[in-house]
């Protein structure tokens, strides 16, 4: 198992999984460098994550859609559009934020099933749909505040976007809160690996050596460490920070472990096979593009909370960031390929560029063409490295006659599971 | 005869696989040379070779074409020298005409302004070679899969073709069609051109080959001549198997029960234009314990039959009783269907079938996902558990159930459908072409699955445009033409000449033979 070349293939083939975190430090040892440390300033991570908190959400929903082979691009006009009329109502009609914000969560659930709508049961291209919702939404943002910006939000409102998790405990210098958090997370992160190390073992799946296994969880715990420490060193966990991560749990969770997971991707990778499999494929369509809008109001509530008001030009290309990000991150132009953790680190690598670069005083423009250059790199990486690894195709790539043996531990209940069709079962 | 291609031990080795050792083909000037042999035994690999899709370099030996050493690197190189391969895989451009996709990179032109004139012209001469009455300027699209295939073949012989290669011409072809091809085949000879046809059906290589090769495990076997050696069909399986295949059938004593499903006046209009009926008035019964196949010629409406039963996932204006074990189906989704215990194994395995990105436990439990639900969660290791319990009982080739399927032989892929559908546990199994493209050994396997169902006390219907296959697994035969039943044959009473006459019947105001 440890042989040198074994080691290499395995390395090989881990490297479009690791390759997009690799990157990701790179890019910032170089901008750590380039900016004389300002970078990694406790300050400058805080608003390294505010800044950026409403891409990575869309992120979220966005690989999502890209997965189950559509494109959402009305993001941006949806979030500019919610974040207006939560405005709106929070200081025109005096409604409670709390309120506000859960109407206007559904009112961007609501934009989503219209989307979902055209996509699923008329069958428009969601192109199509939501370029017309980009246009739409735009308009209708200026209609409702009336081409000016509206401000005077609710404290409670705007701390969702620049709020942090309260003091606790004694008085540390640091956010005391905010490493308990990271300590318990990094807990279940090894929990978690383990666990999954442990099934893979025992199902007789590959896995990485015993040594590489514990560098990866090292970096891990390290990384989570290190990321908590130096937020803890200004004020701790923005609050915004606190519902992305949760975000990020639950949407991994549900596309990893659950049935609608399960189908979305399946109808990403052959929405024709998965018809004929029995997946209610437009419901799943349409589910896909209504979360989406509901991510895309959340989006927008937190911009214009961290901007302390809604403004007809908020969320102006959140659309293309988010969709860079998915891309970045190795989900695939076809769907069926992408995963949520790696839409956030393409999220985060776009977010640092722009901040390594605006730190240098790199102008506006410049940035643009970097971050073009950048996306165009990351897809072509993947595309490269995709036709390095698959081994041949064709007929020369047909089964080779190696069939490993049952997992040991699993023997006995594989033979004594009683599966429709395995009954009596006949050698020949 | 002087040998126009000469192949000395060609080897190619991917990682880990040697895919052709020391591989030797000599094809005679004006031949129909036959390629035989299991998938994986190398053939497409070697035809690769030969036409430079695997260039000069990537290979050890020589090519010896019309007397003289070549180095192909690529297929444009091969092409010019007058070799031609079709893929298996039509490589058509649907939306595009029938002459634009005859000259499609090889284009009348003269300083990058195309001549439709001439484009136009030659292709109706090269239609007319080829037997083809079309308009040249009809999208491909509109044409029948036995007619693209004749499409391609003009537009090798627009290539001034020396050696044509043909991959599997015939898989998807009905019977009349393979027929009219194998005949321009032999015309083509008579006009002096040589191929090399790679076929798994081995009666029309015994009806139309000169000489074949046969390769096992990328290696030559051996290579017949037809007349002299006098080759017969278990002539050419006892090569490629290294086995006697005394009967390509498994042993089956059938245990048929009750009737389980009845289909009653079925019709079905076409899914666009809803005026065109594509099934009439179709009656259809299957009972417990038996196989009951489905014949009938390309068009006859045989997968829309199916499919329409399979809540109606094709047509429109479906009317008719859908009968289950007594109880009337009303279906409205292929998810009600699956969950009423029917099952469709698609006629395209690739397309329909697969999702080529997921790996085999995903693939096995792809339909039947519902069982494995436990609270939010899916039931990962009892995932694995099903997944490894039908890769032991199906004998699924893999070095485990991560493995993607898109690795996978056609045969592998095909025990992983079946295992699929054998997930969900259905009362009636509809099987739309099982054993399409895999090779004899697995299509015995499948063969022995399917029986094994049967003996469960299952329905299964068996849709197939092999005859043999057809008599050989099935207890009763219906034969379709049209969207009419114009038959039904028990196993004693069935033989080709008779199917093929009820499936090539006329179906107005005719009498259902029985």
């Amino acid at each position: 198992m440890s042989t040198a070349s074994n080691m290499k293939s395995l390395l090989r083939g881990n490297v479009r999984q690791y390759g997009m975190v690799i990157a990701l430090v790179t890019i910032i040892v170089f901008f750590q460098i380039q900016t004389d440390g300002v970078l990694l300033r406790p300050l400058n991570v805080t608003n390294l994550l505010t800044q950026n908190a409403a891409i990575l959400i869309l992120a979220i929903g966005m690989v999502m859609v890209i997965i189950a082979r559509h494109i959402d691009l009305s993001v941006g006009s949806v979030a500019a559009f919610v974040g207006a009329v939560a405005a709106i109502m929070m200081t025109k009609w005096d409604m409670p934020w709390p309120i506000a914000v859960i109407l206007c969560l559904a009112l961007g659930a609501a934009i989503g099933a219209w989307h979902g709508f055209w996509v699923a049961y008329v069958g428009i291209p969601a192109f199509i749909v939501t370029l017309a919702s980009m246009l739409l939404f735009r308009g209708l943002t200026l209609v409702v505040l009336d081409g000016a910006t509206v401000g005077d939000l609710p404290g409670g409102f705007e701390a969702m976007g620049n709020g942090f998790l309260p003091e606790v405990g004694p008085d540390t210098d640091l956010a005391n809160l905010t490493l308990v958090i990271a300590a318990l997370l990094a807990a279940f992160l090894v929990f978690l690996e383990f666990r999954k190390r442990a099934s893979a073992i025992r199902y007789n799946f590959e896995v990485l050596p015993l040594p590489l296994f514990y560098a990866k969880l090292a970096a891990i715990v390290a990384a989570l460490f290190w990321f908590s420490y130096i937020l803890a060193q200004y004020r701790g966990l923005p609050i915004v920070g606190l519902i992305l991560f949760v975000l990020i749990g639950i949407y991994s969770f549900v596309m990893e472990r659950t049935v609608v997971g399960r189908h979305i991707y399946a109808i990403g990778g052959n929405v024709d096979a998965a018809t004929m499999s029995g997946v209610r494929t437009r419901r799943i369509d349409f589910l896909v593009m209504t979360n989406m809008g509901l991510l895309s109001a959340l989006a927008g509530m937190v911009t214009a909370a961290r901007l302390t008001a809604a403004n007809p030009k908020a969320g102006t290309n959140f659309e293309l960031d988010a969709i860079a990000a998915a891309f970045i991150g190795g989900a695939a132009v076809t769907g069926g390929v992408g995963t949520v953790v790696g839409a956030i680190i393409g999220g985060f690598v776009m977010g640092v560029l722009n901040n390594g670069m605006s730190l240098m005083g790199t102008s506006i423009d410049w940035q643009q063409a970097v971050k073009g250059l950048v996306l165009l790199a990351a897809v072509a990486f993947d595309v490269w490295n995709k036709k390095r690894t698959s081994v041949g195709g064709g007929a020369g790539s047909e089964d080779t006659t190696t069939t490993a043996p049952p997992p040991n531990d699993l023997v006995d209940e594989i033979e004594q599971a009683s599966l429709p069709g395995t009954e009596q079962v006949a050698k020949t | 005869m002087k040998p126009i291609l000469e192949m000395r031990s060609i080897t190619k080795a991917f990682p880990g696989v040697i895919a052709l050792d020391d591989v030797n083909l000599t094809v005679k000037t004006g031949d129909i040379h036959a390629i035989c042999g299991e998938n994986g035994a190398g053939k497409s690999t070697l035809m690769k070779v030969l036409s430079g899709v695997y260039p000069h370099g990537s290979y050890d030996g020589d090519i010896v074409f019309e007397g003289e050493v070549v180095a192909f690197k690529d297929i444009r190189q091969s092409e010019s020298a007058g070799i031609v391969i079709i893929h298996q895989e039509l490589a058509l451009i649907p939306e595009l005409s029938i002459a634009e996709n005859i000259f499609l990179g090889n284009e009348n032109a003269s300083g990058g302004v195309i001549s439709w004139d001439r484009t136009n012209r030659q292709a109706i001469e090269l239609l007319a070679r080829v037997g083809l009455a079309e308009n040249p300027l009809t999208p491909v699209m509109h044409l029948g899969v036995g007619k693209q295939q004749l499409v391609e073949i003009a537009k090798a012989l627009s290539k001034e073709v020396k050696l044509l290669i043909l991959d599997e011409p015939t898989a998807a072809l009905n019977d009349d069609d393979s027929q009219h091809l194998l005949g321009l085949l032999k015309g083509l000879q008579a006009k002096g051109i040589t191929s090399i046809m790679i076929s798994h059906k081995l009666n029309e290589i015994e009806q139309i080959a000169d000489a074949i090769t046969i390769l096992r495990d990328g290696r030559t076997i051996e290579t017949l001549a037809v007349a002299e050696d006098k080759v017969d069909e278990d002539r050419i399986i006892r090569g490629m198997v290294g086995r006697d295949l005394e009967h390509r059938f498994p042993e089956h004593e059938p245990e048929i029960g009750g009737v389980l499903l009845e289909v009653r006046d079925w019709s079905v209009m076409h899914p666009i234009d809803g005026s065109r009926a594509v099934i009439k008035d179709v009656d259809l019964t299957v009972n417990r314990g038996e196989i009951v196949g489905i014949a009938g010629l390309m068009g006859a409406g045989r997968t829309e039959l199916a499919r329409s039963i399979f809540g109606r996932s094709y047509g429109s204006h479906i009317e008719g009783q859908l009968i289950l074990d007594g109880k009337e189906l009303h279906l409205k989704s292929v998810h009600a269907a699956i969950e009423a215990g029917i099952a469709y194994l698609t006629e395209d395995r690739k397309a329909l079938g697969l999702n080529l990105l997921d790996d085999i436990k995903r693939s096995v439990t792809a339909a039947g996902i519902e069982r494995l639900r436990k609270g939010l969660t899916v039931d990962q290791r009892e995932e694995v558990v099903v997944a490894e319990r039908y890769r032991s009982s199906m004998n699924i080739k893999t070095p485990t159930v991560n493995e993607g399927v898109a690795k996978l032989s056609g045969g592998n892929q095909q025990k992983v459908v079946l295992s699929k559908w054998m997930y969900t546990d259905p009362q009636v199994l509809i099987l739309d072409e099982p054993t399409r493209g895999i090779d004899v050994g697995a299509k015995y396997e499948i063969y022995g699955v399917i029986q094994r169902l049967a003996k469960q006390g299952r329905g299964i219907i068996v849709i197939s445009s092999e005859l043999p296959e057809l008599l050989g697994l099935c207890d009763r035969i219906y034969t379709l033409a049209e969207g009419r039943i114009t038959g039904e044959l028990d196993r004693g009473e069935a033989d080709q000449e008779t199917l093929m006459r009820y499936m090539t019947t006329s179906t107005h105001g005719q009498e259902v033979g029985r």
